[in-house]
């Protein structure tokens, strides 16, 4: 039998009215005695479902309506129509039960007082959340260990790294051992090490307590590690819902071929496609998957290559080329 | 009786959800005093340097009381004695950075802090603004009663101690309401997307009519009058009037009471009122 979604958006939309203004003074002073306002449909009849303990990454490019759809779903905005549930509740009645088994983390200035340490933001946590001190203790024991930060916990929060503040964020959202954890690019602008603890966390903590992730990312690497599956979104409306390898094959069609021949230069009479890349001796090419073979066949035959990769091409670039053509299609 | 008993378990579960909440609240407050006992040397200074300009305004008084014994029923004395009372019914209802800071959370999307946990945003505010409070309180104690005890000459004999629990009262409802007043201002953060100079118009005009410059009876009677039935005078004049017996006698005193507890549920009711519509316009943008 399949458990009933965990989370689930039916035709949600979201319309913000922002004031126009012209540019310059005169704008702004015309925008005195009333400017233009225009209305933008951030999200528009969205619809998916959450099963518990999935894993889910929330794709697109900037302004696609990603982050609005949290918002609703996190309950701190009202959508303009359609309804959601979210651990069986309507998160923006913000029911203190449904706030209890859920977390959100969206930039960096979240639970964390600023001039205090963190174990002093914890403890307001606890406050907060009524957590018995036992269970308070057992679960930020474990959360200390596993994100690896327990001669930080006495430093003012102002005075952590990018990458120790946003372990200390993950761990306060964490301590209440929520059953929903929502993630905005939960590693935007830290180094790959950082990176890869927050990914491992994620994962371990989807593994012991069968919690369900819902986060955006713009680093694919992140996706790609944690999300079995992914929502795309381009222009407020949902063009994707599936495994990321679903978008791999269909828009990663090609293959990419590095070779290098014997010497300084490509050799003469070698006929590239406009496409192909050229440094010194080594050229890069993109090859369509069925035809990969027969062009390293023709060319090894007649130049002297002394080495040859073929790989997929980047994910990022797949993701892009997807973005562009879902955009293209839903503007159309 | 099913539903007698099913209203009994209702109600026991109410009452079990409002002690929890309240013990919430009350830890909230206990953690944030801790945290505000932190900043008690700015306290103590911040309190010293807002006595500093009430040595000029005596000055100021002494002048005008040159030629004259008494002014609308205050001697000179009186009027020492007032200015230094308003100054503890301010330590009480003044909320620096109350409202600023409730729309500058607005305007940069930190509210989302209040919303996604298990908080109320007012009842979270209240329990930080008392322990601010108390530990302001605390340290300028020592203070206070330094300058009291140098300006006993200038008080009358003390009241009946009676009248001290009305003050106390008085005094109280002057945090609450100065509380819920400043909440309610804050709120207009939803609407506007900055308040500052608002809130400037608006603590200037509040230092005159609350009493907080000069007592209200010193004014033209009708001009009294009508700031007499403003909230603000809760929140200076009329916790300072009452103890020195200048707000009649213990019905009308009691009578004021019940109008400042009015203006407090009247601003409490206001100041989430607006909080929800605001939300509905909330665009949790920034941070």
């Amino acid at each position: 039998m399949i458990d009933p979604p965990i989370i689930s958006a039916k035709e949600l939309s979201r319309h913000y009215r922002v004031a126009e203004k012209s540019p310059g003074l005169m704008g702004s002073l015309r925008a005195l005695w009333g400017g233009r306002n225009r209305v933008i449909v951030a999200v528009d009849n969205v619809s998916f479902s959450i099963q518990p303990g999935e894993i889910v990454g929330f794709l697109g490019p900037n302004g696609a309506g990603k982050t609005t759809t949290l918002k609703m779903l996190s309950g701190l905005i009202y959508p303009s129509s359609g309804t959601a549930e979210v651990l069986g509740y309507v998160p923006w009645e913000r029911a203190d039960p449904f706030r209890r088994q859920f977390a959100l983390v969206m930039g960096q200035k979240n639970q964390l007082w600023w001039d205090l340490p963190a174990s002093d933001s914890f403890e307001l946590h606890r406050e907060i959340y009524s957590l018995p001190k036992d269970r308070f203790r057992r679960v930020m024991g474990e959360l200390v260990e596993l994100f690896g930060v327990a001669k930080l916990l006495r430093q003012p929060v102002r005075e952590l790294s990018l990458g120790e503040r946003m372990k200390m964020e993950l761990i306060a959202c964490l301590l209440h051992e929520p059953r929903v954890l929502m993630l905005d690019e939960p590693t935007i602008g830290l180094d790959v090490v950082a990176q890869q603890t927050i990914q491992r966390c994620l994962r371990e903590y989807n593994q012991s307590k069968k919690a369900t992730i819902l986060l955006t990312s713009h680093y694919m690497r992140d996706v790609e590690a944690l999300c079995q599956r992914v929502l795309v979104i381009t222009n407020g409306k949902l063009v994707h819902d599936g495994p990321l390898a679903g978008i791999v094959q269909r828009f990663g069609a090609y293959k990419q071929v590095r070779l290098q021949f014997a010497g300084e230069a490509i050799p003469p009479g070698l006929r590239l496609p406009d496409s192909a890349t050229v440094m010194g001796s080594v050229v890069d090419l993109s090859v369509s998957r069925d035809m990969v073979s027969e062009t390293i066949s023709g060319i090894l035959e007649q130049f002297p290559v002394t080495d040859l990769t073929v790989s997929d091409p980047p994910l990022e670039e797949v993701v892009a080329r997807y973005f562009q053509e879902s955009a293209s299609g839903a503007g159309a | 009786m099913s539903s007698n008993i099913g209203s009994l378990a209702m109600d026991s579960s109410l009452s079990v959800r409002l002690v929890k909440s309240l013990t919430k609240y009350f830890n909230i407050f206990k953690v944030s005093l801790v945290e505000r006992l932190a900043y008690r040397a700015d306290f103590l200074l911040g309190t010293f340097l807002r006595l500093l300009p009430l040595v000029t305004t005596l000055l100021l008084w002494k002048a005008v009381y040159a030629n004259k014994d008494e002014i609308s029923g205050y001697t000179y004395r009186q009027v020492v004695a007032y200015l230094l009372l308003v100054h503890v019914s301010r330590m009480f209802s003044s909320m620096p950075g109350l409202a600023s800071g409730i729309a500058r959370d607005v305007r940069d999307g930190n509210l989302k802090r209040y919303l996604v946990q298990p908080l109320d945003l007012i009842s979270y505010l209240l329990a930080y603004r008392m322990a601010h409070k108390v530990a302001y309180i605390i340290t300028s104690i020592p203070l206070y009663s330094v300058i009291f005890f140098l300006c006993r000459d200038f008080f009358d004999a003390p009241p009946d101690p009676c009248w001290f629990c009305l003050y106390a009262t008085a005094l109280l409802m002057s945090f609450i309401l100065g509380f819920a007043f400043e909440a309610s201002l804050g709120m207009l953060g939803f609407w506007f997307l900055e308040i500052s100079s608002f809130l400037y118009l608006v603590n200037t005009v509040n230092f005159f009519v609350s009493g907080h410059f000069l007592p209200l009876d010193l004014l033209d009677p009708w001009v009294a009058g009508i700031l007499k039935v403003l909230p603000m005078q809760f929140m200076a004049y009329f916790p300072a009037a009452l103890i020195m017996g200048k707000a009649g006698d213990w019905n009308d005193v009691v009578w004021g009471l019940g109008i400042e507890a009015a203006w407090c549920l009247g601003f409490l009711a206001m100041a989430r009122g607006a909080y929800a519509l605001g939300l509905r316009r909330y665009g949790g943008y920034g941070g």
